[in-house]
């Protein structure tokens, strides 16, 4: 099972790498749970997932990953300060309301933040734009209308503002179609991950 | 396929050893109404116990031989291939100790006195009943519980059982609960006891030597309960404005279908509840509260706690709200213990926990499930 979840989630490797065994980790927007499900089977960590979907929820517990079902938008209430080692959200900033907040409710809550998100400045992307059309593709598979996407970025937008909201970089990890991407970045990757802490 | 468990016997437990309750009372022997679903697997390991909340017993699922009309009240959760599946646990409900269903009440006879209790039944608590049940777990030979559950007053039984005897309960299932009751809930239920109370036929609880029952005064505490149970769409669903006989009467026989409705639950209830067992039931609500004697801090409390919680709230509870779950929620976080809570979409209030929604059948099926596989290892 291991192996199909990194095939259809490259992500998810990338962010099981940067967690050590044993940590406490919170996962935004949890979707089945099979990320926490990898996390626990791989690195045994004592997770947590956050979910509004009703579907999404009950997989979860069939799952047997903690789920507790509230609305991100909303806040973290239920969760302390520093209550996790690692606070992830993956695949989901692009689809959030409310981005600052949850920026900032992520590393309030968390030691360190991992977010994942498709990025807008693909060339793919580029292209379909220059072409005259919204992109379509494997990271963003929705048409203009139907999508639950509004506020997609490039890795310049999310790291500007990570500059301007006290949000250090600690690592980035830039991806297309699962195989890394060193050069041009924002032009050749898909897909990024980033590690972040509250700058000090 | 789901079926019924069929044809059910009650038992009856007998405890000849003294029980102290919290208040310091005593009650030298008593006994407790059980019923028994499934088969108990040879090492006692898939033991499940169902605590009953307000009006609740025993009876939680199927029928009895004699009385076929008679289904359990959690029946739609109880039985094979149901999400509580007696196929694989062995489930028992119980009615609580100053029920009125055969265990041992205001009802029953004082073997000192040769009368009812009456109004010298002690008042008995969560923490009370919690001590007696593990009691009957033990005459059952059940060291631990696969899972204990319940929703309302019943969730604070199970909750308990995770902070009063943490090795002895591997999953609580927690449903449309709280950690303790508001003011408004507390001011409910002295609406509701005073109703009884100011009753003359309930003479200060000795009533059954006056061969009388104070029916008024429990039917007005079970019409209020019954609005609080429910709520505010799902009674404008069913019955709106709709009057009885289609026009106003100007005058205050029932004229509204609600009115008939609430005195039609208020009368079927009042014929075969005893009014010292709901006085006892409300102010065991009213008293359960773990933070208590930790300066009201729930994290302390649950800091006991070594059970796999499953916490489900409903959206229109407003009795015990999905605010309020998040409590029991927080402290199990704090504590780092595992949780899942959801939270089911429902327009029948309070009474959700007794319906069969699709997703909160689901989500309980699935948890069972996971609870059963663990077993089976």
């Amino acid at each position: 099972m291991n192996a199909s979840i990194i095939q259809s989630r490259p992500d998810f490797a990338a962010i099981a790498a940067w967690i050590p065994e044993g940590s406490a980790v919170l996962d935004l927007g949890c979707g089945d749970g099979s990320l926490l499900r990898y996390l626990r089977e791989t690195r045994k960590v004592v997770g947590y997932g956050v979910e509004i979907s009703d579907a999404n929820v009950a997989t979860c517990i069939s799952n047997g990953v903690n789920v507790i079902q509230n609305d991100l938008e909303s806040g973290l209430a239920d969760f302390e300060n520093d209550a996790f080692d690692f606070v992830i959200l993956s695949q989901t900033l692009q689809a959030t309301k409310h981005t600052e907040a949850l920026m900032k409710e992520i590393l309030r809550v968390g030691r360190e933040g991992i977010v994942s998100f498709p990025n807008f400045g693909y060339w793919k992307n580029r292209m379909q734009v220059m072409l005259g059309n919204m992109p379509v593709s494997t990271d963003m598979p929705y048409q203009w209308y139907d999508t639950p996407n509004v506020h997609l970025c490039t890795l310049h937008d999310f790291e500007n503002l990570c500059a301007t909201h006290e949000v250090g970089i600690l690592a980035r990890h830039v991806m297309t179609e699962g195989n890394d991407v060193n050069v041009l970045p924002n032009l050749l990757g898909s897909m990024a991950v980033y590690r972040v802490k509250r700058a000090a | 396929m789901s079926s019924s468990v069929g044809i059910v016997t009650a038992q009856r437990a007998t405890f000849e050893q003294p029980l102290t309750f919290k208040s310091g009372a005593v009650l030298p022997r008593y006994e407790l109404m059980y019923e028994t679903y499934g088969t108990l697997n040879a090492d006692k390991s898939n033991a499940i116990l169902i605590c009953h909340a307000l009006s609740g017993h025993h009876h939680v699922a199927g029928y009895y031989a004699e009385d076929t009309k008679n289904i359990g009240w959690w029946d739609n959760m109880v039985g094979p291939g149901k999400p509580i599946d007696t196929l694989k646990f062995f489930v028992i409900g119980l009615n609580n100790l100053g029920g009125c269903h055969g265990s041992t009440g205001p009802s029953s006879i004082d073997p000192a006195t040769g009368k009812p209790y009456g109004s010298s039944f002690p008042v008995v608590t969560v923490e009370d009943w919690v001590n007696a049940q593990a009691r009957l777990a033990d005459q059952l030979g059940i060291q631990r519980f696969a899972a204990i559950i319940g929703g309302s007053l019943g969730g604070m039984q199970a909750m308990q059982w995770a902070l009063a005897y943490p090795e002895r309960v591997a999953h609580v299932l927690a449903i449309a609960t709280a950690p303790h009751l508001t003011a408004q809930n507390i001011a409910f239920n002295d609406v509701a006891r005073s109703a009884i109370l100011t009753d003359p036929d309930f003479h200060g609880g000795n009533f059954y030597e006056h061969g009388v029952v104070p029916t008024r005064g429990l039917r007005l505490a079970r019409m209020l309960g019954h609005i609080t149970y429910l709520s505010d769409d799902a009674m404008a669903d069913k019955f709106g404005r709709e009057l009885r006989h289609g026009k106003l009467n100007f005058s205050y026989d029932i004229e509204f279908q609600i009115e008939s409705y609430l005195r039609y639950q208020g009368d079927k209830f009042a014929a075969y509840f005893d009014a010292n067992t709901y006085l006892l039931m409300t102010k065991a609500l009213d008293y359960f509260d773990p933070a208590r004697e930790l300066d009201g801090d729930l994290n302390r409390a649950f800091a006991a706690a070594k059970a796999k919680f499953l916490v489900v709230s409903f959206t229109t509870d407003w009795r015990f709200s999905p605010a309020r779950s998040h409590e029991i929620v927080h402290a199990l976080l704090h504590n780092r213990r595992d949780v899942s809570y959801a939270e089911v979409t429902s327009d029948h209030g309070h009474d959700s926990f007794l319906m069969e929604d699709t997703q909160y059948i689901a989500v309980m099926r699935n948890y069972l499930d996971g609870i059963a596989e663990g077993i089976s290892k």
